[in-house]
This record gives C-alpha cells, sequence and structure tokens, in this order.
C-alpha cells in the first residue's frame, strides 16, 4: 500500500506492506538507524520517534498508521551539523554512556519541553518512564534537562 | 599540576551517539548479507530424539537448515576457560582435553530452555523466523532439576554424563579448622540463610553477530558484540573452528552495555562464520530481547547460609558460610571461576575478622548458564557479611555502625592480607564510614524516625561498607586461581610525523568513556590537546593482543599500560631531542607539547617536530630506532582494591508497605580519578544495578525450568520513576600497583545498594520484629510479614 510521510523534514514515499512497523520503515526502508530496536514487547523505549511532535513508540505503530505524518528520529535534531541546546545539554552532564537508549531519551525529552517549559525533577522522571536506562540511573539525564531548561530560559530571557 | 588527568572533560564519544550515527552491530549491513535465526529448546531437560528441517527448507526465502548433527567434525564444543583453582572439578568434555561449555548445537540433549538447535539461513529476517515453526523437533522430556543444593544430591537427574552428581567443584577458602573452632568457643553467634537471587544483566541493546568469509583470501570476520574481541579470537580459532589464528579477525562496533553479558561465548559466533563460508555471503543474526533474557548469562544465584561469631562486646572472632552457586546448564567461558573465588576469597570485606572460612558448591542445573554480572562474586559476599552484621549488632544490642567500625581493617594495616586469600593494597575504611554516615544524618536517626511516624511512614536506615577485588589480574595469579588465559593489557601509543597521537588498547569500549579517559592520559603525559588523540579499540586487526573489558580492569590495567606506554614516548623523545640540542638529558624540559633545555630560552622543539625528526632518522642517538612509537604490555603486580561505604534511608508506608528510597548516600575510593564525571556516572550506574536487584528484579524459572520472566513487562528493570538523586562523595587513597596510582570504578556502585537497603528496611520493621527479608523486597513481602 502506499506510503506518504515525511521523516526530518524530507518527503519519503514507499509501497509498503500492511504489516511493516514504523521502526521498521524508519530503520530499513529509510536506512535511519539511530532509532533503536531494544525489546519486542515496547517497553524499553529505544525506538521513540517523534509524530507529528508528540513521542510514539516506533515499534508500536505499523508505518499505515501514520500515513501522512510528520516523523522526526534523532538524525533530525540537530541543525545544520550543529548539536541542539539539549544535545549538547546530555554531552556537558554527562548524560549518557553506551549511547544505545539515548536517541529514545532525546525524543522522550523533545516531547515533555514541547508541551511544559520548565518540568519539576519529578516530571522529568514521569516523563522518562518509558525509557529504561541500564547504564546511567537516570541521575545525569535529569541533569542534563535541567541543564537545557536553563540554558534555553537564559537566552529567552535575554532575547 | 594536571591539566587533563582528573579533570572531568567531556566525552569524545557523544556526538555521534547523540546523532544516531554511532553504529551499533544491528545497524550494520554488508554487501549480499543474508539472515540467521536459531531455533531454540523449549523443554528444560529432554533427549533430541530427532529434529527434522525438510519443511523449513521449503519456506521462501531459506537459503540453508542446519541442526547439531550438521555440525559433526566442523565445529568443536564452546569452551570454559576457568578452572577453579586448586580443587578437583569436573566439566563436560573438548577434545582439547580442557573444560567444553556445551556443543554449539545441541545433538543428543537439550538441558535449558534457550539451548541453541538448529539454524535457518534466509534472504530477510522474517523469512528466517518464520522458518523456524516449520522445524520439528522430537524432544523426548527427562526431569528437571532447578535448584543446586537438589542437584547435587543422589537421585537427582543428571545433566551431563562425564559431571557425577551435577557438582562442578568444591572449593574451599580459609582456615576451616580454626574458624569451627573459634564458632564454638563464641559468646555470641548469628546465623543467617540467605538467597542471592538470580538476576538478568539487561543490557538495552541485544546482542548480534555477522560473520563474513572471504573465499578468496581465506579470511574470516566477526563483527559482534563482544567485550573480549582478542580472547574470544584465540578462543573460537582455536579451539572452536580450528582455523588458523591470524585467519580470524574480530571486530567489536560500538556497544550498547554489557555488564559482562557480551564477554562469552554464545553458538551464534561460529555459527556466524561457518554459516558465511557455507553460503558464501555475510550472515548476520541479532538477538531479540526474549532471547537475551532466556540465552545470555544470568548473574547472583547463590544460596548462603553464613554464620558470624563475635564477643559480646562487638569483637567479630569469626566468619562461615557454606554456599550453593548455580552454574546452569553447561559453565560459561568464566561462569565456574566467578561463582566461587570471586565469592569465597571476598567474604571477609572491609573487616578484620581472624578466622574465617568460605566454600561453595558450584552445581550444574536446568537453567541458562550462569556468568559475571556487574560486581559478580564480590556482591553475593558483601551481602551475606554486611547482613550478618546487622543481627549481630541487634542480637548483643549494639549501635551497627558501632560495630562495623569496631572491626573495620584499620588504615595501618595495609597491605592487608585477608584470611581467604587477597591482600587489600591500600585503604581508609573507616574515614568512608564516617562520611557517608555523617552525610546521612545518622546520629539524629531517631529523630528522622519519629518525624516519619508522623507522617505513616516507618524509616530505617541502613549501612554497608564494601571493598572489591579489581583490576584483573596478575597473570600468574590468575592462573592459579583457575583462569586459562592472559590478564595483562596491551597499549600502543604512536606519535605521527605530524604531531597526532594513536593510541591502540586492547580494552572494549561500551559506555566506560574510554576513548575519552585514555586519551586524557595520553594528553597529560605528551600535552597535546584531546582532539588530537585518536584512541582505537575492539578491532583485532589494529595493534596488539588485548584482554578486553571486565572484571574492573580497563582504566586501572588498560589505562596505565597506555600511561606506561605514553612514558616510554616520552623518554624516547627526550633522549632524542637531547641529542640534537647536544645537552644532557636532564637538562631538557618538556611543557605544553613544547621541549626546551633549562637556562637557555634559544633551545626549543614542538612534540611534532621531534616526531619528524625520529621519523626521518637522520639525527638520532646511538642505538635509537626511527619511528616514535611505544608498545607496552602491563601486567599488573596485583589487584587493586578501590572501597567504599554506602548509607541507605528508606521510608515504608504503615499501609500499603510500598517501599521508598527516601536519600542513597555512597562515599567511594578509586584512588587516583581521571575523569570525575565519569566515575560518577559508573558508580549511579552500579547503584542502580544494586538497587535493582534488592527491590525488583528476579529471573524466576518454574519448577519445569521454564523462564517466567523473560521479557521486560515480566523482568523488572528499574524505571527513572523508582530512582532517586545519589548523594556521592569520594576519597582518594592511591594504590601503589600502577603508574597512575588509579584503582577501579566500573563495579562499585553495584556492591552495596542491596545490603544497606535490606538493613535500611529490616531497621524500619525492627518493632515488627522482621530479621531478614530475601530479594527483591517487596511491599507484598513485607505485608505479609508484618500483618
Amino acid at each position: 500500500m502506499n506510503l506518504s510521510i515525511s521523516i526530518n523534514g524530507s518527503r519519503f514515499e514507499s509501497d509498503v506492506e500492511p504489516h511493516l512497523l514504523l521502526v521498521e520503515l524508519i530503520r530499513d526502508s529509510a536506512k535511519l538507524t539511530g532509532t533503536k530496536v531494544g525489546c519486542d514487547t515496547g517497553n524499553c523505549g529505544s525506538c521513540v520517534v517523534l509524530v507529528d511532535g508528540v513521542s510514539v513508540k516506533s515499534c508500536s505503530k505499523l508505518s499505515l498508521q501514520v500515513n501522512g505524518s510528520s516523523i522526526v528520529t534523532i538524525e533530525g535534531v540537530a541543525q545544520d551539523g550543529k548539536l541542539s541546546v539539549l544535545q549538547e545539554a546530555f554531552q556537558e552532564m554527562h548524560g549518557l554512556q553506551c549511547g544505545f537508549c539515548t536517541p529514545g531519551m532525546v525524543m522522550s525529552v523533545m516531547d515533555l519541553l514541547n508541551s511544559n517549559a520548565s518540568p519539576t525533577e519529578t516530571e522529568i522522571r514521569e516523563a522518562l518512564y518509558g525509557n529504561v536506562c541500564r547504564c546511567t540511573g537516570y541521575q545525569n539525564v535529569v541533569s542534563a534537562v535541567q541543564h537545557a531548561i536553563q540554558i534555553i530560559n537564559k537566552s529567552a530571557i535575554n532575547g | 599540576m594536571s591539566t587533563y588527568f582528573g579533570a572531568s572533560m567531556k566525552r569524545k564519544e557523544d556526538p555521534a551517539m547523540l546523532r544516531g550515527d554511532a553504529a551499533f552491530i544491528a545497524d550494520m549491513a554488508l554487501p549480499n548479507m543474508a539472515h540467521m535465526a536459531i531455533l531454540r529448546s523449549t523443554h528444560a531437560h529432554a533427549r533430541l530424539r530427532s529434529v527434522i528441517t525438510s519443511d523449513a527448507e521449503k519456506i521462501p526465502g531459506v537459503i540453508k537448515v542446519i541442526t547439531g548433527a550438521d555440525l559433526t567434525n566442523k565445529l568443536m564444543p564452546l569452551p570454559c576457560i576457568w578452572i577453579p583453582g586448586g580443587t578437583a572439578s569436573h566439566f563436560p568434555s573438548h577434545p582439547f582435553g580442557m573444560p567444553g561449555a556445551g556443543s554449539v548445537l545441541a545433538t543428543e540433549k537439550v538441558r535449558y530452555v534457550g539451548d541453541p538447535i538448529a539454524v535457518v539461513v534466509a534472504e530477510t529476517p522474517n523469512q528466517a523466523r518464520a522458518a523456524l515453526r516449520q522445524i520439528q523437533v522430537d524432544y523426548e522430556p527427562l526431569p528437571v532439576v532447578t535448584l543446586v543444593e537438589d542437584a547435587i544430591k543422589d537421585g537427582a537427574p543428571q545433566l551431563h554424563s562425564e559431571v557425577l552428581n551435577n557438582l562442578n567443584a568444591h572449593c574451599e577458602y580459609g582456615n576451616k579448622e580454626a574458624t569451627d573452632l573459634a564458632l564454638e568457643s563464641a559468646e555470641v553467634t548469628v546465623s543467617l540463610k540467605n538467597v542471592n537471587q538470580r538476576t538478568i544483566n539487561s543490557p538495552i541493546e541485544p546482542r548480534g553477530a555477522i560473520g563474513d568469509y572471504n573465499k578468496v583470501t581465506g579470511d574470516y570476520v566477526l563483527y559482534a558484540t563482544s567485550q573480549s574481541p582478542h580472547n574470544h579470537r584465540l578462543l573460537l580459532s582455536l579451539l572452536v573452528l580450528g582455523i588458523p589464528f591470524n585467519k580470524l579477525q574480530i571486530v567489536a562496533p560500538t556497544m550498547g552495555g554489557s555488564f559482562g553479558t557480551k564477554g562469552y561465548l554464545y553458538a551464534d559466533m561460529p555459527l556466524a562464520l561457518f554459516l558465511s563460508k557455507e553460503v558464501g555471503r555475510p550472515v548476520k543474526w541479532v538477538d531479540d530481547r526474549r532471547g537475551l533474557m532466556s540465552s545470555t548469562v544470568h548473574g547472583r544465584d547463590q544460596v548462603h547460609y553464613g554464620t558470624l561469631a563475635g564477643t559480646k562486646d562487638g569483637k567479630i572472632t569469626a566468619l562461615r558460610c557454606t554456599g550453593y552457586a548455580n552454574l546452569g546448564a553447561y559453565p560459561s567461558t568464566i561462569g565456574p571461576g566467578v561463582a566461587t573465588a570471586m565469592v569465597g576469597r571476598s567474604m571477609t570485606s572491609v573487616y578484620d575478622i581472624p578466622n574465617a572460612f568460605c566454600e561453595i558448591y558450584a552445581g550444574f542445573t536446568n537453567v541458562a548458564p550462569l556468568g559475571a554480572q556487574r560486581g559478580s562474586g564480590r556482591s553475593e559476599a558483601t551481602y551475606t557479611t554486611e547482613r550478618l552484621i546487622d543481627l549481630y549488632a541487634k542480637k548483643i544490642g549494639m549501635d551497627p555502625a558501632l560495630v562495623r567500625k569496631k572491626n573495620l581493617i584499620q588504615k595501618d594495616q595495609f597491605p592487608y592480607a585477608n584470611p581467604l586469600g587477597w591482600t587489600y593494597d591500600s585503604g581508609d575504611y573507616e574515614n568512608v564510614l564516617s562520611r557517608a554516615l555523617e552525610i546521612g544524618n545518622y546520629e539524629n536517626r531517631n529523630e528522622l524516625k519519629a518525624e516519619a511516624l508522623e507522617r505513616g511512614k516507618l524509616l530505617g536506615i541502613g549501612m554497608s561498607g564494601f571493598v572489591a577485588v579489581s583490576g584483573v589480574g596478575p597473570s600468574p595469579r590468575m592462573s592459579k586461581e583457575g583462569m586459562l588465559g592472559g590478564t595483562w593489557e596491551s597499549a600502543v601509543v604512536r606519535v605521527h610525523p605530524t604531531g597526532e597521537i594513536t593510541v591502540v588498547t586492547g580494552s572494549k569500549v561500551h559506555g566506560q568513556g574510554h576513548e575519552t579517559t585514555y586519551a586524557q592520559v595520553a594528553a597529560e603525559v605528551l600535552g597535546t590537546p584531546l582532539e588530537r588523540i585518536e584512541v582505537l579499540h575492539s578491532d583485532t586487526r589494529r595493534g596488539t593482543f588485548g584482554q578486553g573489558t571486565y572484571g574492573s580492569r580497563s582504566f586501572s590495567v588498560g589505562g596505565a599500560a597506555v600511561h606506561l606506554a605514553c612514558m616510554k614516548v616520552l623518554a624516547k623523545t627526550t633522549k632524542a631531542v637531547a641529542h640534537v640540542f647536544q645537552v644532557n638529558e636532564q637538562d631538557v624540559t618538556f611543557k605544553d607539547g613544547v621541549f626546551g633545555v633549562k637556562n637557555d630560552p634559544s633551545k626549543s622543539k614542538t612534540l611534532q617536530e621531534a616526531a619528524l625528526e625520529i621519523w626521518y632518522g637522520w639525527n638520532l642517538p646511538q642505538g635509537m630506532e626511527p619511528n616514535l612509537e611505544s608498545t607496552e604490555f602491563f601486567d599488573p603486580p596485583d589487584f587493586n582494591y578501590p572501597f567504599g561505604a554506602h548509607v541507605a534511608v528508606v521510608e515504608i508506608d504503615k499501609d500499603t508497605c510500598e517501599i521508598e528510597v527516601k536519600r542513597y548516600i555512597a562515599v567511594s575510593d578509586v584512588g587516583n580519578a581521571c575523569n570525575p564525571m565519569i566515575v560518577d556516572g559508573q558508580v549511579h550506574g552500579g547503584i542502580a544495578h544494586g538497587i535493582g536487584q534488592v527491590l525488583f528484579e528476579e529471573a524466576v524459572y518454574d519448577a519445569q525450568g521454564a523462564l517466567l520472566t523473560s521479557d521486560l513487562t515480566e523482568y523488572a528493570l528499574p524505571r527513572a520513576t523508582q530512582l532517586l538523586n545519589f548523594e556521592l562523595e569520594r576519597t582518594v587513597t592511591p594504590t601503589q600497583h600502577n603508574s597512575l596510582g588509579a584503582k577501579a570504578a566500573g563495579e562499585i556502585g553495584t556492591l552495596s545498594p542491596p545490603p544497606a537497603i535490606a538493613n535500611a528496611i529490616c531497621d524500619a520493621l525492627s518493632a515488627f520484629g522482621v530479621e531478614h527479608i530475601d530479594m527483591p523486597i517487596t511491599p507484598d513481602k513485607i505485608w505479609h510479614l508484618i500483618r
């Protein structure tokens, strides 16, 4: 069946089988392997992408379910080769270790910050509930988010 | 004054990972690649009457299907390379006369749910998996045994014909007679049966392998999630495939965590290589979560019967433990040693206990093979001892902090030979415990409890000291412990004629930041900024042999090797520069990457200029070879022993029995730290792992050997909402065993959370007379105990 979506701002069209998962489309058809597969049951969050600005576990969506939508994957976050404020904050605060869960983490945080510009620590942790990390214990992921918010707010204040 | 070493520098690894550009095994594709799927046993113990593949072969896209019978005389069994030292042991066989770890594919029997039986190679992964369902296996079920204490009794189901009573080894550490005597004459004794439950490492990235055979050159390349590429290269080529060592290369791509899991040989590794040759195409295999949970090595799984003896005044006189270690259905690559020596010799922990004895029965049962999991051996030992100390303190009516202080090894006792066989290098155990208690506000615990009670919460404070044998390890000593392999590490440091530096290490980076920390070491010695230093690793086609990353050995053994190689490079360059400047070596200075001469500002040469000259070789001192590079093999003189103390403050809701960790304090000592931010990150991860075990995780098998916790809906990995911000501090007590004075950091976070939190929970519930609760400690268990 015909699928037409945009991925990271570019049009992507393909004839897909009905059972093709969104994560398979992203990784195998569009060859964007930054989005990961870590489990079989929609629990780990490594596959999180943004669909029309909202975080979605791409392993639990059929490609045809997002027909016509605008997808953003981790590869679409840096602009003109420059890491986003959030990505830089992750590096600054050592919010990643092995890097496998990181794309999903970044996408989930982007969704959080889209709807809540100054989340509390509890709200940050709740937003990350669907992203499992085995390396960091989450502490530095939380600090990375808080650090990013500080920087974003500072530049907003400074105009 | 250090510029690089000791600085919390940002990691070089991060940008690629943050962009989604870092290539993990599942992201890799080779031209004309085929895909492999593995059929695994659904029975825990059964004879294989037949395996019929004819229907599977007809599935569209299927290229080849093989069973164990097809591998006869083609692949040898996997080997086990750690035979518990100093005692009789029994293993399945291997043609080389060493321990076998099971055939690559089962032939007559399967011994655990997950045991590989057959393999399909197809054009796509989905076709390969579809074909698995068409393979017909006729099982003849056999009786199942899942507990070691049952398995080693007469009459239990026998897993391996070569292993009587399923007993791999009975290991003893310490002095049995003296300890039993001390126990008999003790004023006070306390005993505890505690179950250190089976856990699953669960890195977020599943395992994978790509085999690529080149029929023109006869070379094999294996891309695989491997913590020890060089070691696996030797074991696979020599002991499984039977091919020349130099015809196999192993490349371990960016790896998504491991914690011990990916340090082992698994059937898919030789299978991908073998099948690539058979089908004439690269063959790729990626595990799924269910496969990872059921058929990668599990951790912990020991039952301890411990007894601690002491005086009425709080002086411990003896510690005795009998342990039963569940090795699972096959010995994993190093499982038997991990389950025995790493536990047995670690029991006395940070305490000066005059008499100690630990014996471990390691046995085979019909569950997944056992391996090292972050904190292996040391975690099990620490848990038992710390729980016993709290029980002892309760019995004699003494503050558990005071009991610990009375028995800690003192600052002036180092190097300290513990009665079980480790010699601790350096430490100040009193300091870290006092500091942790101080931060935890321990002296005001009664007020804290009263205040919590007003809110309907039962508050408890628990503590644990720890010391972790790390920096595996001195090769001669490891050989005595039964390890069949070297445990040194290698480094090549090369200064290019254009001034950049390449470091090649045998370590396998997988999240610990070695690309950054090793560069920091080189930057410090050779005065070159990090951007001009690359650290290459994980590819046996590069550099020298290495032993990989496990046993907390990377920075303190691998990083130390890098340091030594850098020092050699600096010494060589200094000598060459002295020769060119025609001065004595002692008068040559080196600062910020520039050589100079004392009292002669006219003479100056950058490292790059010196490197170019050494490369030209026009004017070298007598006997010096051109090229500026050094290769170093560092075999540490002994293990190093990081240590610390943790304090946990927990609250239990009186009505729901829900457990909340309110504060978690960790004071650690890793000697000289190269990158404090990375060290803290390692401690965070270790603590999270430990909290996972004490409050959430358990690998559950039923009596028929079925794994009931085989995906993330059933196996409870801690989430962000279930953890908290840990309060960390560090002290610095260097080791004398490497030139950096650095101790390990990778596993230290895991040892103390189980006992600290278990002790805190028992403290919170002391009014109810609760003495012990087995892990994972859940609200449900508490509710039943106190109602």
